[in-house]
């Protein structure tokens, strides 16, 4: 007697479990608190979004060059692209404008190969991006030779200004902070060591609105009689020094996370102390603390805003300035709503790009 | 051969300079002769230049009389008042500031970490469209934001937004009814003392009879009742001696209440909402690196859900979050320095501001300054690293 077994056919999961239904009963409705939840967060979306998008789009106006042409009710993007030129190159001569498109363009052309996977000289283009490429860019800014106009650094601002003041601190900090980084590492030089824990907690623990108060106002007197430097530069100067602390941090936190059998081996194949750091332990260290040091780039490029509080005019400045203007009185939502759009752009990019940088690097170190 | 065989028993002296040690303290004089050769360029430097612009030295302008008036102080000042009286002021104010972005920003905080965490697929993505959007502006523009955009075009006065006709908003500030104490408060007051000292003398006894029998003791409930019930009865009993004073709308402006002023309002505002994105984050992240398998070793213990949250998740989670919020909190304080942009009276605005244009002494002024938050900074990190210690693992 033998039984031929033959399965009946499955029969489907429930309606309620699968498909839009499914996804909607254990995402949205799965039990009583979500349910009111849910219903509250809709009831909130429902109040809250038709306006903001009739004021942002439907009922804006776009078009025009004065405030006339502001008449929907809506938001007046008119005054923003009335504005646009100076908030993106500040007073810069207009004739000269394409020097700065030719900066940000040679940029984005340097940058889009460290991108690509599998392109070969990602460290020699990165060192000549960090270091050789600020000079290229000053010249460009500066003018002066090869038959450029020179320009005043006070015609330097808005988003150019903003970029500038973040990069160049950022690129400058990086050789202070990676020494005083070694420098709090030093265990076998106390005075040193102790020396560079000071820098780096004083600096850590004031606000950025007192350094740039001091670069503004006691620099001056620290200096020589008959020198004197520049109100951008003395913002830079500060702005360094500021950083150059934060990311000794972000970098001490890399030299901690190579494991001790990296610096053992290093001294036992007998290296000095520079070829240890140089040649084994940094171009690790370094590698893993590039999300940490983009993130540190994200805080000064937000940062940068206060420098309105000395006089330098960055984006937000140059925002608050055309608010100024008696012709585009009351129009500071739409100048402020396009500044944090323009942030926000940068700051998600960056922090995305160094989320997904972390993931990608972090391998192996884990302990 | 004598001689070399003698060689190899006794090493060979190093040279004096491949030895680390002596290499070590070379370098260290060498870099504190060239620290304290700078510092003495620029003090020579400072003080010629000061010579040189006839401005004094010493901290004498701090008794001197400072001649202009502070929008908001929580002590009494006036124009006749000292500069000394300034900065503590500014210092104030500065607390007061940071004391309520701490308190909101750690609510708002936590409420969105969890809500971002939440099994709801909606309420989760509106928590992290909050947390991106307000971590991602600087926070200037956000302070400028809700005080030139939104604050400005709040409706005057007579037209302000109230709760209940007790809470007002206007572009005047906040109005919020204030207390005020009669005679005979003191006994209210005593009572809420007494019953906070019970209630912790209660949790003790609770936890010890818990630690010795097992029984357990409904500590919350009771707390509660001692916390709420005893003052109230002698307050009552002693003839209601406290009523609230409420803002009302006289001339053009609101009259009695405790006034907000605007300034305070969105520098509160902007830095609550601002810092409570990053906590959110801290207690997201806090509360995800409990691993999975704590929670499921609770629930094969037959607790109850609530009680795998308070006894296994959050005490856990809370040793990763402390740091970070630590951090925060520091961040805060520094932030509210930006309170000069809009003019609300704090240590910057009033002291590295106004004090320091009219005195013309930079360096004794940022000093102070600088040297106010630094120790700010240091206390808030001394409480947080004793809080830290008080819930760190306790191995045995």
């Amino acid at each position: 007697m033998s039984h031929d077994f033959a399965p009946l056919p499955d029969l489907p999961p429930p309606a309620a479990s699968v498909g839009a239904i499914g996804w909607l009963r254990r995402n949205l409705f799965s039990n009583a608190i979500n349910s009111l939840l849910t219903l509250f967060a809709i009831y909130l979306l429902a109040t809250l979004l038709p306006p903001l998008i009739n004021w942002l789009f439907v009922k804006a106006d776009w078009i025009g060059d004065s405030r006339d042409a502001c008449t929907s009710g809506g938001a007046c993007w008119v005054f923003v692209s009335a504005r646009f030129s100076t908030f993106m190159y500040g007073f810069f001569p207009e004739s000269e404008t394409w020097r700065i498109n030719l900066i940000y363009i040679a940029l984005i052309a340097c940058m889009v190969p460290l991108f690509i996977e599998g392109f070969r000289h990602k460290v020699k283009l990165g060192l000549f991006v960090i270091f050789i490429f600020p000079i290229f860019g000053f010249i460009l800014l500066f003018g002066g030779v090869f038959g450029l106009e020179q320009t005043e650094t006070s015609q330097w601002g808005g988003l150019t200004l903003t970029l500038l003041l973040a990069s160049v601190g950022c690129v400058a900090a990086l050789p202070l902070g990676i020494i005083l980084a070694l420098g709090r590492q030093a265990t076998n030089m106390p005075a040193v060591k102790s020396m560079c824990v000071l820098f780096i907690e004083f600096w850590r623990g004031v606000p950025l609105i007192t350094v740039l108060f001091m670069s503004s106002v006691m620099l001056p007197l620290f200096l020589p009689e008959g020198v004197s430097f520049d109100k951008l530069l003395r913002a830079l100067i500060g702005i360094t020094l500021f950083q150059s602390a934060y990311i000794a941090e972000v970098v001490r936190g890399g030299l901690q996370a190579i494991p001790k059998g990296q610096y053992e081996a290093a001294d036992a194949l007998g290296l000095s102390y520079w070829k240890k750091m140089g040649l084994i332990i940094l171009p690790q260290a370094l590698k893993i603390v590039i999300p940490g040091i983009v993130n540190t780039f994200i805080a000064l490029f937000k940062d940068t805003t206060l420098v309105i509080i000395v006089g330098l005019l960055d984006v937000l400045g140059m925002v608050q300035n055309a608010l100024n203007d008696p012709n585009w009185l009351g129009y500071s939502t739409e100048g402020y709503v396009f500044t944090a759009f323009v942030f926000w752009i940068f700051c998600f990019t960056m922090s995305r790009y160094s989320q997904s940088l972390e993931r990608k690097l972090h391998t192996g170190h884990k302990r | 051969m004598a001689d070399a065989s003698s060689e190899r028993d006794t090493p060979a002296k190093p040279r004096l300079l491949s030895d680390p040690k002596f290499r070590a303290l070379v370098f260290q004089i060498l870099a504190s002769i060239t620290v304290a050769a700078f510092i003495f360029f620029i003090v020579r430097n400072t003080l010629h230049n000061m010579e040189l612009r006839g401005i004094s030295t010493g901290f004498g302008f701090l008794d001197r009389a400072s001649g202009f008036g502070i929008l908001q102080s929580l002590i009494e000042y006036n124009e006749t008042s000292t500069y000394g009286r300034t900065f503590l002021v500014g210092l104030l104010n500065t607390i007061l500031v940071s004391a309520l972005g701490v308190f909101f920003a750690t609510i708002i905080g936590f409420i969105m970490g969890v809500l971002r965490l939440s099994s709801n697929w909606l309420i989760s993505k509106l928590a992290a469209v909050y947390i991106e959007i307000f971590r991602n502006i600087p926070l200037l523009l956000q302070i400028f934001f809700w005080y030139y955009a939104i604050g400005f075009n709040l409706p005057g006065p007579r037209q302000a937004l109230s709760v209940g006709e007790s809470l007002f908003l206007s572009n005047r500030g906040l109005y919020l009814p204030a207390p005020v104490f009669e005679d005979g408060f003191m006994a209210t007051g005593l009572a809420i003392i007494g019953s906070i000292v019970a209630v912790i003398f209660l949790a003790r006894w609770a936890r010890k009879r818990f630690e010795a029998t097992g029984q357990l003791f409904h500590t919350v409930y009771a707390s509660l009742a001692i916390l709420i019930g005893v003052p109230a009865l002698v307050f009552f009993a002693t003839g209601s001696p406290m009523h609230l004073d409420y803002p009302s709308l006289q001339g053009f402006n609101f009259q009695g209440g405790v006034a907000v002023i605007p300034e305070l309002f969105a520098l509160t505002l902007a830095l609550s909402i601002y810092t409570a994105a990053f906590i959110a984050e801290t207690v997201r992240s806090g509360i995800q690196a409990v691993s999975h398998g704590q929670t499921e070793a609770a629930s094969a213990l037959g607790l109850r859900p609530s009680w795998t949250l308070r006894l296994v998740v959050i005490p856990q989670a809370m040793r990763v979050i402390i740091p970070p919020l630590t951090s925060q909190y520091l961040n805060l304080t520094k932030n509210s320095s930006l309170a000069a942009a809009i003019g609300y009276p704090d240590l910057v605005a009033v002291f590295a501001g106004t004090t320091l244009n009219q005195t013309g002494q930079a360096v004794e002024i940022i000093a102070i300054t600088m040297s106010v938050y630094l120790l700010l900074s240091l206390i808030i990190s001394i409480f947080m690293n004793w809080y830290n210690a008080k819930m760190a693992l306790r191995e045995r």
